[in-house]
């Protein structure tokens, strides 16, 4: 086989896609690997969006209404892991898969073979975890921090709970090391780092985290387990062990990880700025750098999410100036953007409407975030609705917003249809007044002392939550637009798309010097940038 | 290399498709069923898990050994080769770091927890007083509640200088005779090469076989279990992780040995004997440190 495969490609070109299931099971072109990894992120998004539903159905109004506590407890849980590892990740490694060779000007990923591996660990690692539904005690309940002594007392799921985080673990460092090399190996001559788009760079710094805090996590949950089935102390007192120690261990792991979900959206939204403001980016080198630095930050950081258990004075000092420190080389960024758009011939189609979004509501999560980086502060703040506000902002109308900004930028370039940009941005302007309804009022419940991960509530909060149901319901109708879109360009509805897509000179991504759609081997000679 | 073509300058090898990789995943799924079964106690549990290591082993044989076919049909040019000695540096960073958190579990017990349980600090005064008044703390611990084997609480536990400090002594020797061979490689001296090849990963399967006497006592005579407390937990699962990265890294050493038998490899290009030597030298330095902070002091 390998001969063959070895004459094949001494060969001519051929220039044409495997025809069959075996293009997908058995697949090495990143594009193929990345459409599969966009299509996963999709599914799972649906299906963490369908468990906020159910959540948010629940705290409709106060009292009991529609699940027991157990169950919403495995709700909160669920809906976390999925949109973390089964959502945001795998999108951000799709985008990868599809943009980083096409903007470096790579033939294919580094390690094309392990780049299969690692999206199709994904799905078995999802169905273990889905599983737990079925096993007597139901899907892990004690939250996705996994804190013990709580999530030891699971039901006979925990084993799936470990291994499916184990899953994802292998599958995020092989798509991380692939993106390590595929950028330091594969780029076009003349490709030197400070000319890569930002994209490659914010996930090039991305990838150095998830390679370094992965087995972090990982170490993390093995200890969990032993915990559990074969009575090892790390966590328990009357051995000398320590629960609290499992949060500092998640938490080196867990405070990068939230890097991991944002920053490959700065990169995104440095590309986006610039082409819709018919500018070039300000400040390129310093978004590097900034980028750089917030990743150095984040290992630095992690006690901030547990100043309330007890730390030396030293300690919470320590975590809440270095916590604050982020806000420097973040704000670099938010200037760079702004600037970028100064005096720009700046025009609102999809992309740059969500990367517009992006930034200011981005920057509202990123201000609550300083609050909460107040140790004294933090002590109020700390489990209630406020923090869920918080991270919904940067990750719903950061992430999840990049991405889609992202899907809207890219989509003419993968389908080389242009979709329905009106109906686009009726799902923007709907999606960014449901989310703010959705989220913004839970700044107010948390102030107001309302806990998180509670299905049931004081009636003092039952307006709010109203008001935030009803957000949530608006929120996740609105995505089926998203759905209905990207399909009708994907079965080539819309006028044909140009080579370089968007009316603009400034875009420097060698992805506009390919054909749209983009044929399904790109840049087999590598190309000479100038 | 024996090539059986002349490698194609600065094109890229591209894979086409391979089954391999899905098979994988059907595999990790299959073992990781197979061992939540195990532990739930359910009954096909164990026989889903010895499914899993058989397709494992599958695996390894198929996907690697086509990997080695293409390397021997000269496909891969110094490019790909420079992909692959990254992926694997990376691949060593991760397990690094993984290590760094039982390390750091060790330290914070050590250090941290065991003290504060102890009543030191403030933190410690209120656990101390309200739990455990009559714990003295210090190191090794089994805890407050003297978690051992044993009815009386005790145990016992493996000193530095017995069997791990010749463990010690076999490793470093073995990195001593990997380098030989590696220099013996670069000479074109096969010969040599062969024996400290086969010298190195004997002593790495000596190794493995001296950690499972230490672990047989233990768990015997010792009343040093995996749950005798923090310093049981902490002792086992280091060594333990060590010891099944020695035995990958012996595993891996076994292979390339037989590939040298064959003739492969050559004097300029010799990744796989490279990248399985950086290998053990990770597992040697991980041991250093599992000597040092584990062991002795």
């Amino acid at each position: 086989m390998a001969h063959a495969e070895a004459h094949a490609h001494d060969g001519h070109d051929h220039n044409h896609a495997p025809a069959g299931i075996g293009r997908w099971l058995f697949a090495t072109n990143h594009k193929d690997i990345g459409t599969m990894y966009l299509v996963f992120a999709l599914i799972m998004f649906f299906i963490g969006g369908a468990m906020a539903m159910v959540i948010r159905l629940e705290l409709f109004k106060p009292g009991l209404q529609f699940v027991d506590p157990g169950f919403f407890n495995s709700m909160t849980t669920m809906h976390a892991l999925i949109m973390i590892f089964g959502g945001v990740m795998p999108a951000w490694t799709g985008l990868a898969n599809w943009m980083i060779p096409l903007q470096v000007g790579a033939p294919d990923m580094a390690l094309p073979r392990m780049n299969n591996y690692s999206f199709w660990i994904l799905p078995f690692a999802f169905t273990l975890l889905l599983l737990s539904f079925f096993l007597p005690g139901g899907a892990p309940a004690g939250g996705w921090t996994l804190y013990p002594p709580l999530v030891l007392q699971a039901g006979d799921s925990f084993g799936l709970t470990i291994f499916a985080i184990h899953m994802m673990g292998i599958s995020s460092i092989m798509g991380a090391i692939n993106v390590v090399v595929t950028i330091m190996n594969m780029r076009a001559p003349g490709m030197d780092l400070l000319k890569m788009p930002l994209f490659c760079w914010t996930w090039l710094i991305t990838a150095y985290l998830l390679i370094a805090t992965m087995p972090v996590l990982a170490g993390a949950v093995t200890m969990l387990l032993t915990d559990h089935y074969f009575g090892t102390a790390f966590f328990n007192p009357a051995g000398g062990g320590d629960p609290v120690m499992f949060q500092h261990i998640f938490w080196f792991f867990g405070h990068p990880e939230v890097y991991i979900l944002i920053l490959p959206a700065f990169g995104i939204v440095s590309e986006i700025i610039p082409t819709f403001s018919r500018k070039p980016l300000f400040g390129y080198e310093s978004m590097v750098y900034a980028t750089g630095s917030i990743a150095f930050l984040s290992f630095i950081v992690w006690a901030h999410h547990m100043f309330t258990v007890g730390m030396p004075l030293a300690g919470q000092l320590f975590f809440m100036l270095s916590t604050m420190l982020i806000a420097v080389p973040t704000g670099v960024k938010v200037f760079n953007w702004t600037t970028t758009m100064w005096r720009g011939s700046i025009s609102y189609e999809p992309p740059m409407l969500f990367a517009l979004a992006f930034l200011f509501l981005f920057t509202i999560g990123g201000f609550s975030g300083l609050m909460l980086a107040i140790a004294p502060a933090d002590f109020q703040y700390h489990d209630t609705y406020f923090v869920v506000a918080h991270f919904h902002y940067v990750l719903v109308p950061g992430a999840v917003f990049a991405i889609m900004a992202g899907v809207y930028y890219w989509l003419p370039k993968w389908t080389g249809h242009m979709y329905d940009l009106k109906l686009a941005t009726w799902h923007f302007w709907l999606s960014t007044i449901s989310v703010n309804v959705l989220f913004f009022p839970m700044h107010f419940l948390g102030l107001a002392g309302m806990p998180r991960r509670i299905p049931d509530y004081n009636v003092q909060f039952a307006d709010w939550n109203m008001v935030a149901s009803i957000g949530g319901f608006a929120f996740g109708l609105s995505q089926v637009m998203f759905v209905w879109i990207v399909l009708k360009s994907v079965r080539g509805g819309g006028p044909k798309a140009s080579a370089r897509v968007w009316d603009d000179t400034n875009s420097e991504g060698l992805e506009w010097t390919v054909p749209s759609p983009a044929p399904f081997h790109t840049f087999e000679t590598p190309p000479v940038i100038k | 290399m024996a090539n059986t073509h002349a490698p194609q300058g600065d094109k890229y090898y591209i894979p086409h498709g391979s089954p391999w990789p899905f098979f994988g995943s059907v595999t990790l799924f299959t073992v990781m069923l197979g061992a939540v079964g195990t532990m739930e106690g359910a009954g096909a549990g164990s026989l889903i898990l010895s499914l899993g290591f058989t397709m494992l082993a599958v695996l390894f044989i198929g996907w690697f050994g086509t990997v080695i076919r293409e390397n021997q049909e000269g496909i891969y040019n110094l490019h790909v080769d420079r992909s692959f000695r990254m992926g694997m540096m990376w691949f060593i960073f991760s397990e690094v770091m993984f290590f760094a958190a039982f390390f750091g579990a060790l330290f914070y017990a050590r250090q941290l927890s065991v003290p504060w349980l102890a009543g030191e600090g403030v933190k410690g005064a209120v656990e101390h007083l309200v739990m455990f008044q009559d714990y003295a703390g210090g190191w090794p611990t089994n805890g407050p509640e003297a978690l051992s084997p044993r009815a009386d609480g005790t145990y016992e536990i493996v000193p530095a200088l017995g069997l791990p400090a010749i463990n010690t002594l076999i490793l470093l020797t073995s990195g001593v005779t990997l380098t030989v061979a590696h220099h013996a490689l670069q000479a074109g001296k096969r010969g040599v090469l062969n024996v400290f090849l086969a010298i190195t990963f004997l002593l790495g399967f000596v190794f493995v076989g001296l950690q499972a006497e230490e672990y047989h006592h233990a768990y015997t005579e010792l009343g040093l279990q995996l749950s005798t407390g923090v310093y049981g937990s902490t002792f086992f699962m280091l060594t333990g992780f060590h010891g099944f990265h020695v035995c990958l890294g012996a595993l891996m050493l076994l292979v390339v040995w037989f590939r040298t038998m064959k003739g492969h490899l050559t004097p300029e290009r010799h990744f796989a004997f490279e990248a399985v030597a950086w290998y053990w030298h990770f597992v040697d330095v991980v041991w250093l440190g599992l000597f040092v902070f584990v062991y002795w002091l």
